[in-house]
């Protein structure tokens, strides 16, 4: 069975690569275009992976990632933030929120299929 | 008993001894007698005594005279001359202004008031040079005030001194215009209603703060640091933001811990705060954009490494990428425009008059070349921000750069608004001169300018007008909306009681204290007609305050209310308000709030004070506003000082007081009159033994007038 990954991002310039590249990778690809929607998702849809902006109208990717965790129900989904806020700030609250990984805009694509692959072994 | 009965006595006393103490011996010498012999005696006696006892009744008259005579002359010497010298005596010690001592009789008494003389003389001469000490001691410290008072107001940052109740003894005109602002800026008494001497900061800051900042200090003082200071930021229910500092006011040379009381200087950082909060954010904000873009293109850009994409695909990314850099373009095209002056103006800038600024630099290029510039100004009103000296010195060194082989050129400096809103041109303007292209004007002279323009965010450039036949150097320099607060008060303010140092708040009633030492407000309103009942209204409130005995000129309440319906024409001569001059004033409900804060915490003072008070009592219930503290009346007060003066009118009692009376029937005006008329009553009052506020009420209550009327 393949893996289901969800792309939260507001920009569809972002999301039309990623889900680009994660198909050519054989992954399952969901869009959610805001917090909310990526949170209902979630719930739906049980993703392995979400990659969560974190600067998005309705819910913001920091919220999505506390409600996650705060549900029992949702344990085993693995968050990854893509954001382009990169203050040391910024980073303390994504982990705290209960991310596994924190990755800043802008990155290497080819680095982020190898973590992304990581994750999911 | 009567002093004639008792010279008679004195007079009489010795010849009545006389003639007891003979009498006494007779019958002791009879008694003594065998009873035989006593009786022949008396036999024997008695014709001769017919006979001839006038000679010894005579004998015994000129005895007894003499006796008298003397008797007095000692009494007069020995008793009454010293008791007179101690009652002269007594006055001298009670008055020194008594004369001095005088013994009607040589001998002790006269070296006696001599001796009390010199002591009195020696006491004179000290007293003298005791009241000449005293006296400038205190012209010294007056002079010092004086010079602290105008040092306060020239300085350009906010000072409150209180003492440790919070109470203000000392502020500056900064202070003032910033707790106006602060306070929402409502146009009611220019912040009088906030900060006045004698008033309590606590009004402005809250006291927590002020109480946790001089712990702060205290902690610094025990550990024996240098510097005791402490700040703190604080916000107004405006929502301006305060910077504060706090440091203590320490006796010299007195214990380290005996604080006397503290100095606040206040900053308002709102603007700076705001303007920095908006440079952050544009920052971050541009930080965060333009890594999404750059995370965008860079995904877009791996994503077209693919060797096996479609065309279409190939073209999606493309597009992308032309996407995000357009989208970055236009980010950085928006900062830049809105937010380079923001960034750029961190030097400190003042606020200054075109007209003034003209003036300065022509007089320093006319030092510096000995030129006399001429000076146009299209706009008279122009307010610049800038850095007036390092401008006016950059002025002055362009204009001598300017001087060629045929010596200076005629000079002007031109000031005119720019096309850009916000700035202004400010031209250092000279002719043209075909011949000699001005190089030598630029260079080096330039650099160091352009660097004076850039700190006003502005540029510096030369341009030619060839039409006009002119060369000039523009500076483009950013304008001010308005001066800085203009400071338009009359005469000298009182800004400072240094009285209030000593003074604390007393645990004793406002009735014990003493008349002198209490804060008044004197007040005085205009009205429509006299029945606040049938709908009359005030149409203006003046009102005064009086400090430790002082007027506080400084700190006046005058304001017109528009009293939401017509000013009956009838009523125009007795306040001289016409409806016009109502029209666009605050209303009672505004103006109250102001008048109430502004007379919190002091004693109503009024003239005939019952009819006011009924204005403001009908208010109450709408405004919730309680004029509750006590309250004199000068009327009272008149007629118990002079109780026997026929008329107690203000213009009469302003005359036999020597007050001035000026604006009559304007109620600032009549305010303060009233607060003069107050002032002078005060020591008529004491003289009749009224000191405390207390017993001025109960005498007023008591008052003839007060029985008339209630």
């Amino acid at each position: 069975m393949t893996d289901r990954v969800l792309i939260a991002d507001d920009e569809p310039n972002i999301v039309v690569s990623l889900s680009f590249m994660l198909k050519r990778e054989g992954y399952e690809v969901l869009v959610a275009p805001d917090g909310t929607q990526a949170l209902a998702m979630i719930r739906g849809e049980r993703p392995r992976l979400v990659l969560l902006d974190a600067a998005m109208p309705g819910m913001t990717g920091f919220e999505v990632c506390e409600a996650v965790r705060a549900d029992p129900d949702l344990s085993g989904i693995r968050i990854m933030m893509l954001t382009a806020k990169g203050r040391d700030t910024d980073i303390a609250r994504g982990m705290g929120a209960g991310a596994d990984a924190y990755v800043t805009k802008p990155f290497s694509t080819r680095d982020l299929i190898v973590r992304i692959r990581e994750m999911l072994a | 008993m009567k002093p004639g009965l008792r010279r008679l006595l004195l007079v009489a006393a010795p010849g009545l001894a006389l003639v007891l103490w003979a009498l006494a011996g007779a019958v002791l010498f009879g008694a003594a007698l065998p009873p035989d012999q006593r009786a022949g005696l008396g036999a024997a006696l008695a014709p001769a005594l017919h006979g001839s006892g006038a000679i010894l009744f005579g004998w015994w008259l000129a005895g007894a005279a003499l006796a008298g005579w003397l008797a007095v002359r000692l009494h007069a010497r020995h008793v009454r001359a010293p008791a007179r010298l101690a009652d002269a005596a007594r006055l001298l010690a009670d008055n020194a202004d008594a004369p001095l001592l005088q013994a009607d009789a040589p001998g002790a008494p006269a070296a006696l008031a001599e001796a009390v003389n010199r002591l009195a003389g020696q006491r004179q001469t000290l007293r003298t040079d005791m009241a000449r000490l005293v006296a400038e001691a205190q012209q010294k410290v007056a002079q010092e005030r004086d010079q602290l008072g105008a040092l306060m107001a020239e300085l350009r940052q906010s000072v409150v001194v209180c003492n440790l109740d919070g109470r203000i003894l000392l502020y500056n005109d900064h202070a003032r215009g910033l707790f106006h602002r602060v306070s929402g800026g409502q146009p009611i008494a220019g912040g009088a209603e906030l900060i006045g001497l004698g008033r309590s900061i606590h009004a402005v800051i809250d006291r927590a703060l002020i109480d946790h900042a001089r712990e702060t200090v205290d902690r610094h003082i025990a550990r024996g640091d240098m510097a005791v200071s402490a700040q703190f930021v604080t916000t107004t229910p405006s929502g301006s933001l305060l910077h504060v500092v706090l440091a203590p006011v320490r006796p010299q040379g007195g214990a380290p811990d005996a604080i006397s009381g503290y100095v606040l200087l206040l900053d308002d950082i709102t603007r700076d705060y705001a303007a920095q909060s908006r440079r952050d954010r544009s920052l971050t904000e541009l930080t965060e954009a333009s890594r999404a873009s750059l995370a965008n293109m860079q995904a877009a850009l791996d994503m077209l490494d693919y060797p096996d994409l479609e065309p279409a695909e190939r073209d999606g990314f493309h597009a992308i990428v032309r996407d995000e850099v357009a989208a970055m373009g236009q980010r950085l095209a928006a900062m830049t425009a809105d937010a380079s002056q923001e960034i750029l103006t961190r030097w400190p800038l003042q606020e200054m008059l075109g007209d003034d600024l003209l003036a300065a630099a022509a007089q320093h290029v006319l030092a510096q070349t000995g030129r006399v510039a001429k000076v146009e100004n299209a706009d008279g009103e122009l307010w610049l921000r800038l850095d007036s000296f390092s401008l006016i010195q950059a002025l002055g060194a362009l204009a001598e750069s300017l001087s060629g082989p045929q010596g200076m050129p005629s000079l002007t400096l031109r000031l005119a608004p720019a096309a850009t809103p916000g700035w202004a041109h400010l031209d250092l303007v000279w002719p043209l001169d075909p011949a000699a292209p001005p190089a030598g004007a630029s260079g080096c002279a330039q650099a160091v300018t352009r660097d004076i323009a850039e700190r006003h965010g502005g540029e510096l450039w030369l341009e030619q007008d060839r039409p006009a036949g002119l060369s000039f150097l523009r500076f483009l320099l950013p304008t001010a909306e308005a001066g800085p607060e203009a400071a338009a008060l009359e005469a000298r303010p009182e800004f400072y009681d240094f009285d209030l140092f000593a003074a604390s708040d007393s645990s004793r009633s406002l009735d014990d204290q003493p008349l002198e030492r209490l804060a008044y407000t004197v007040f005085d309103t205009e009205t429509t007609g006299l029945n606040p009942g049938q709908g009359d209204e005030i149409i203006q409130i003046g009102a005064v305050r009086i400090l430790n005995g002082k007027l506080l000129g400084g700190e006046r309440f005058d304001q017109l209310v528009d009293p939401g319906r017509e000013i009956p024409p009838e009523s125009i001569p007795y306040h001289g308000i016409r409806p016009e001059m109502v029209r666009g004033q605050p209303r009672i409900a505004e103006v109250l709030p102001a008048f109430h804060a502004y007379a919190s915490d002091t004693v109503l003072v009024g003239h005939n004070v019952a009819f006011d008070m009924r204005f403001l009592q009908m208010k109450e219930a709408a405004t919730g506003l309680r004029f509750d503290q006590p309250v004199l009346d000068t009327l009272l007060l008149a007629s118990i000082a002079q109780p026997h003066e026929p008329s107690h009118s203000l213009e009469a009692i302003a005359a036999r007081l020597g007050v001035e009376i000026t604006h009559r029937h304007n109620a600032a005006g009549d305010a303060l009159v009233t607060a003069q008329v107050f002032l002078r009553l005060l020591p008529l009052l004491g003289a009749r033994g009224i000191v405390t506020l207390g017993q001025a009420r109960a005498e007023a209550e008591h008052s003839y007038y007060a029985r008339l009327r209630y």
